[in-house]
C-alpha cells in the first residue's frame, strides 16, 4: 500500500461515513420546517408532535454529523498539505465562510431549537427552526462551492510563489458548476431525509401504532418526496451530467463505459465492464439514447476513452462505472415508488395500501446508497485529478506523512466509526420504538372510543 | 494585511480558549466536583446548549487559518500529524459523552460517559496547552517549510524536539490547570447549594497551583525561546501584558472569595485571554519559528495568501463574525441564570 493509495482511502472512509449524517440533517431541517410551518398555519398540535419527534432524531444524527466533520476540515491539511498550501488562498475561503457563516448559524438556533421550546413564542421556535435549516443548507453550499472549483476550476491566477489565489470573489461563487451540483446534491438529501421519515410512518401504519403522526409523516414525506425524485433527474441531474460532458469528457466516458468516441452512443443499463478488454460484457443498452440525453440528438458523437491518454484516465475505472449505474438506478427506482405513493395519497388510498407501505418502509437505506454513489462518481471521476486539470492527485498529499502513519490512523477510525454507527442504532431504535411523545395530548375522543 | 490576520486569526483562537475552555473545564471537573446524578445532570446541563457552537470557533478559526495563511495549516498540520489524529479522536469521544449520557437511563451507560467526559475534557486541554507550547518553542522546519515530529524523543526542547517534551508537558499542565480553573468559576455563576460550594473550593484551591504555574511558565518560555522578549523591548508598552496577568490572576481569588462569581469569571477570561496575546506578541511576525535555524521559520510574509483574497476576506470577515457575536449574545441571554435538574427540552 503505497501512501497516495492510503491518504486517498483515508479521506474517502472519513467523508463517506461522514456524509451519511449531514444528507439526513439537510434533508429533515426541510422536513420539520414543513411540519412546523403546518403547525403554525393550522394550529394543528400533531404537527408540532411530529415535528418534536423528528427532532430527537435530528438531535443525534446532527451530533454525529458534527464529530465525523471535524475531521474533514483537518484532513486538507493533515493528509494533503501539498493541495492545501497550493490552493489554501482559494479553498481555504469557502472552508472559513462555511464556519463562519453556517456553522456559527446552525449551532445557535440549535440550542435554542432543542432547548427553547418552552422559553420561545410559537412564532419564534419555527423562526429557529427556519435558522437551523438555512445553517445546514448554506453549510452544504460552501462545500459545494469548494469541490465544484476542484472539479472546474475558475477565477484563480497563480501568484509567483506558486500558489493559487481567487481573481473574483462573485465568478468563484457563481461558477454553473457549483450551481448544479448543489441543486443536484440537495434534492439528494431531501429524498435521504422524506424517505427516513416515510419509512417511519409506514412502520407505524404497518404496526398500527401512532396512527395519527404516521399519516403526517407520510403525507409530508410523500409530497416533498416526489418532488425531490422527480428533481433529481429533471432538471439537476440532466443539467449536470450536460455540463460535465462539456467540461469533463473523461468522467462521462468512464461513466458510462464508453471506450470508443461514437455517434450515436448507446446508453447501457447494465453490464460488466472490462477495462483490459475495453468492452461492457452482457450489456442491456439503448442505442442513440447517450448521444440524445447529451446533445439533443442521437446522431451526436459521444467523445469515448479512447480520446482520451491513457495516464488520464479516471482510476479506479470500474467503480466509477458502476457507482454512476447504482446512482442512476435507484433514482429512477426513486421516481416510481413516489410517484405511485403521490398518486395513492392524493385518491386518499395511500394510509391502507400495505402493499405500497411495506417498500416504503424498507427504502429508506437506498438514497444513502444513492447519495454516497453519486459522491463516488463525482470524485473517482474527477481523478487522477485532485483539482481538474491543474494539480494531481499525486501531487497533493502529505509527503511527510509515511503510509504506516496513514494505515495507523485508518484503523483508528475505522474503529471509532463502527462503535458509533453501533451507538447511532441502538439510540434511533429506541426514539422510534418510544414514538412520539403523547403525553401533552388530551386524548382522542375516537380512540379512547376504540380502546374501549 | 498580514498584521491584521494575523490578530484576527488571533483573536479567533482567544474567543475558542475562552468560550470552549470554561466547557472543556467543566468536563475535566465533571465526575469530581458533580457527585450526585442530579448534580451531574446539572453541570452537563450548564454547558448543554452551548458546548457545540463554542466548538464552532475552533472549527471557524482553523478554516480562517487555512486560509490566510496556507503554508502554515499545510505545515503544522501534516507535522503534528499524530497528535491531531489523537486530538480529533478526543473530540469525537467527547461531543458524544456530552450529547449521549442522558439518552439512556441506566447508571451503568452514564457513569461511562461521565468518565469519558472528564477523560477526552483533561486530555484535550493538556493536548492545547502543549500545542501553544510547542509552537513558542519551534520545530525543525525543513526547507520547504515542512516537518514531521514524533509524540517524544528524549523530552528535552532541543533542535529535535518531540512534540512532548519539559516545556510542553508544563504547557499542557498549565492549559489543564488554568481550564479547570475557569470551568469551576463557571459552574460557580451557574449554579447553586452544593455544587456552587464546591465549584468555588475547587477554584481557590487550583487558584494556587495556577499562580505558582504561571510564574514558572515566564521564566521557562523565555529560556525556551531566547528571543521572545524582542518584541517587548521594542514596544515597551506590551511589559503591561505580564501585569495584567498577575492583576487578573489576583482578581480571580479576590472576587470568588467575596462570592462574586461573575467577576472572578471574568477575571479568569482577562487571564487566557492576556496569558495567549503575550505568546502572540512575543511570537509576531513568526506563524511557526523552526528550531534549528531562524530562516526557516514560517512567517506571516511567507505564509500569506494573496492580496486580493485577502481584502475581499477582511468585508465578508467583519460580517460574519459580527453576526455571529449577535447570534452569542442571543442565544447566552437566552439561557442565563442558573441550570436546574428540572424537565425540559430533550437529551440532557
Amino acid at each position: 500500500m503505497d501512501a497516495l493509495f492510503l491518504h486517498r482511502i483515508h479521506f474517502g472512509f472519513t467523508i463517506t461515513f461522514h456524509y451519511l449524517f449531514p444528507q439526513l440533517t439537510m434533508g429533515l431541517a426541510l422536513v420539520m420546517v414543513a411540519m412546523k410551518t403546518v403547525a403554525l398555519a393550522t394550529g394543528n398540535e400533531r404537527y408540532n408532535e411530529a415535528a418534536r419527534f423528528w427532532a430527537k432524531v435530528f438531535a443525534i444524527n446532527f451530533l454525529l454529523g458534527v464529530v465525523t466533520g471535524i475531521p474533514m476540515e483537518f484532513q486538507f491539511g493533515t493528509n494533503w498539505s501539498q493541495f492545501s498550501r497550493i490552493t489554501g488562498g482559494v479553498i481555504g475561503q469557502p472552508l472559513a465562510m462555511e464556519g463562519v457563516f453556517a456553522f456559527f448559524l446552525e449551532s445557535a438556533f440549535l440550542g435554542l431549537f432543542l432547548f427553547g421550546e418552552k422559553r420561545l413564542s410559537p412564532l419564534g421556535h419555527w423562526g429557529s427552526a427556519v435558522m437551523v435549516w438555512l445553517g445546514s443548507w448554506i453549510s452544504g453550499f460552501f462545500i459545494i462551492v469548494t469541490n465544484a472549483w476542484m472539479q472546474h476550476p475558475v477565477a484563480y491566477r497563480v501568484l509567483p510563489n506558486g500558489t493559487y489565489e481567487v481573481t473574483s470573489f462573485w465568478q468563484f461563487f457563481l461558477n454553473p458548476w457549483a450551481w448544479l451540483e448543489y441543486a443536484h446534491n440537495m434534492s439528494g438529501a431531501v429524498i435521504t431525509g422524506t424517505f427516513v421519515v416515510c419509512a417511519v410512518g409506514a412502520l407505524y401504519l404497518l404496526e398500527n401504532k401512532f396512527v395519527e403522526h404516521a399519516k403526517i409523516f407520510l403525507r409530508v414525506g410523500v409530497i416533498l418526496g416526489c418532488i425531490a425524485c422527480v428533481t433529481q433527474i429533471f432538471p439537476t441531474g440532466d443539467l449536470h451530467g450536460r455540463y460535465m460532458a462539456k467540461h469533463q469528457p473523461a468522467a462521462v466516458a468512464g461513466m458510462e463505459g464508453l471506450f470508443h468516441s461514437q455517434p450515436g452512443a448507446p446508453i447501457v443499463l447494465m453490464g460488466q465492464i472490462d477495462e483490459e478488454k475495453q468492452t461492457i460484457d452482457n450489456p442491456l443498452a439503448a442505442n442513440g439514447v447517450l448521444s440524445f440525453l447529451l446533445y439533443g440528438t442521437r446522431a451526436a458523437e459521444v467523445q469515448g476513452l479512447d480520446k482520451i491518454p491513457r495516464e488520464n484516465w479516471p482510476q479506479p475505472l470500474p467503480l466509477l462505472y458502476y457507482a454512476y449505474h447504482i446512482m442512476a438506478g435507484l433514482g429512477t427506482y426513486f421516481v416510481l415508488l413516489m410517484a405511485v405513493s403521490a398518486f395513492l395519497l392524493w385518491r386518499g388510498k395511500l394510509f391502507t395500501a400495505r402493499w405500497a407501505l411495506w417498500p416504503l418502509m424498507l427504502s429508506f437505506p437506498l438514497p444513502y446508497i444513492a447519495n454516497t454513489a453519486g459522491w463516488m462518481t463525482a470524485e473517482i471521476g474527477r481523478q487522477p485529478w485532485v483539482v481538474y486539470g491543474l494539480m494531481r492527485t499525486s501531487q497533493g498529499y502529505s509527503k511527510y506523512v509515511s503510509a504506516g502513519s496513514g494505515l495507523f490512523t485508518l484503523l483508528g477510525f475505522m474503529g471509532m466509526y463502527t462503535v458509533l454507527s453501533i451507538l447511532f442504532i441502538v439510540l434511533v431504535y429506541r426514539i422510534i420504538d418510544q414514538g412520539p411523545d403523547l403525553s401533552s395530548v388530551a386524548p382522542d375522543p375516537q380512540t379512547a372510543m376504540a380502546k374501549a | 494585511m498580514g498584521f491584521i490576520w494575523f490578530w484576527l486569526v488571533a483573536s479567533m483562537i482567544v474567543t475558542y480558549v475562552l468560550l470552549d475552555g470554561f466547557d472543556l473545564g467543566v468536563g475535566i471537573l465533571h465526575p469530581f466536583i458533580a457527585k450526585t446524578e442530579e448534580e451531574r445532570t446539572i453541570s452537563v446541563r450548564s454547558i448543554g446548549p452551548v458546548w457545540d457552537g463554542n466548538e464552532v470557533w475552533l472549527i471557524a478559526g482553523g478554516g480562517t487559518l487555512y486560509f490566510a495563511f496556507p503554508l502554515l495549516y499545510a505545515s503544522a498540520f501534516s507535522g503534528f500529524y499524530l497528535a491531531l489524529m489523537v486530538v480529533l479522536w478526543l473530540l469525537i469521544i467527547r461531543g458524544v459523552s456530552i450529547e449521549l449520557r442522558s439518552q439512556i437511563p441506566m447508571a451503568v451507560w452514564r457513569t461511562f460517559f461521565d468518565g469519558m467526559f472528564c477523560f477526552s475534557s483533561a486530555l484535550l486541554a493538556i493536548f492545547f496547552g502543549a500545542a501553544l507550547a510547542n509552537v513558542i518553542r519551534g520545530v525543525p522546519l525543513n526547507s520547504e517549510g515542512y516537518f514531521f515530529l514524533p509524540l517524544w524523543t528524549n523530552w528535552l526542547p532541543g533542535v529535535d524536539p518531540g512534540i512532548l517534551d519539559w516545556y510542553t508537558v508544563l504547557g499542557g499542565v498549565i492549559a489543564l490547570v488554568a481550564l479547570a480553573a475557569h470551568g469551576a468559576l463557571y459552574l460557580a455563576v451557574k449554579t447553586e447549594g452544593n455544587l456552587q460550594a464546591r465549584a468555588r473550593m475547587v477554584a481557590q484551591r487550583g487558584w494556587a497551583a495556577l499562580a505558582a504555574l504561571t510564574l514558572i511558565s515566564l521564566p521557562a518560555s523565555m529560556l525556551v525561546r531566547k528571543d521572545m522578549l524582542n518584541n517587548y523591548r521594542a514596544f515597551p508598552l506590551a511589559f503591561a501584558i505580564p501585569v495584567i496577568v498577575l492583576l487578573a490572576l489576583g482578581g480571580m481569588i479576590f472576587f470568588s472569595r467575596k462570592g462574586e462569581d461573575r467577576k472572578a469569571f471574568a477575571s479568569s477570561c482577562v487571564y487566557l485571554a492576556i496569558m495567549l496575546v503575550g505568546a502572540a506578541v512575543g511570537l509576531y511576525p513568526r506563524l511557526l519559528p523552526s528550531s534549528n535555524d531562524p530562516a526557516m521559520d514560517i512567517t506571516v510574509a511567507n505564509a500569506i495568501s494573496g492580496p486580493h483574497t485577502l481584502q475581499v476576506g477582511l468585508i465578508w470577515w467583519l460580517l460574519g463574525i459580527s453576526l455571529a457575536l449577535i447570534y452569542f449574545v442571543f442565544v447566552y441571554r437566552m439561557f442565563r441564570g442558573k441550570v436546574s435538574a428540572g424537565g425540559e427540552g430533550y437529551g440532557h
